[in-house]
């Protein structure tokens, strides 16, 4: 289960609408207690897909590698990420799924027309075969 | 020669949530055969089916992306640190 403030809800829909028709990215850094993630931080990135933004998007392993770098030693971690699709439904893709790792969680929130709409969490099994919706809990 | 790899937090699980392991192995992609052939249900998350390096995980030898190394041919010395970290990638379609 993610744990997340109605504020960071509401800030990955507007992220996504400013962004719109393209895709947008982030992470989210936060807490796991007993399993549970909860997000203390949402850190928007730049859509580095510039040659296909409206239906791609990449977050770099040299950003990720800096924040790691930064978090290590404290009681935070990386616990998932967030993306759009623009016009389509807030459910993973194969390409998703292809480039996706187990326990993290990745929120996806459909945006329709520049408007967003539904959001759902979503976890890969370990077997990689699928994902699972995880459960979101709003604070 | 000894490795120590890091391992990150989602992969933890598979590994009995150690957080780095001390691997033998003269270059990258040796110390990364052993990972997975110690931790054998990890290994479909760092390789794709035909035993390569899954394009969206990414290799760090103290700092240094392999990209600019020699790859997983990268010469490993005693006490190098070894990151494994993924590209975030996606979309629709």
């Amino acid at each position: 289960m993610i744990r997340l403030k109605s504020a960071d809800i509401e800030e990955i829909k507007q992220i996504a609408q400013k962004t719109y028709p393209h895709e947008c990215c982030g992470v989210m850094v936060g807490s796991v207690e007993n399993g549970v993630k909860t997000v203390t931080q949402l850190i928007p990135a730049e859509n580095q897909r510039t040659d296909s933004p409206a239906n791609r998007y990449l977050i770099t392993p040299d950003l990720l590698n800096e924040l790691e770098k930064k978090l290590k030693g404290t009681d935070r971690a990386i616990v998932g990420f967030f993306h759009s699709h623009p016009d389509v439904p807030a459910r993973p893709s194969t390409y998703d799924q292809d480039h996706a790792w187990p326990w993290y969680s990745y929120v996806i929130v459909s945006v329709n027309k520049g408007q967003a709409g539904e959001i759902h969490n979503w976890k890969l099994k370990d077997d990689r075969s699928a994902f699972d919706a995880e459960k979101m809990e709003l604070l | 020669m000894a490795a120590t790899i890091f391992i990150p937090t989602p992969l933890r699980p598979f590994t009995g949530d150690q957080e780095s392991l001390e691997l033998e192995g003269s270059t990258v992609g040796e110390v990364l055969k052993n990972l997975a052939e110690q931790y054998g249900d990890l290994k479909k998350h760092l390789f794709d089916e035909e035993g390569k390096l899954r394009n969206f995980v990414n290799i760090y030898v103290n700092d240094e992306d392999i990209r600019y190394l020699d790859r997983e041919e990268t010469a490993i010395q005693d006490k190098d640190t070894i990151s494994i970290v993924p590209s975030i990638a996606g979309g629709t379609l």
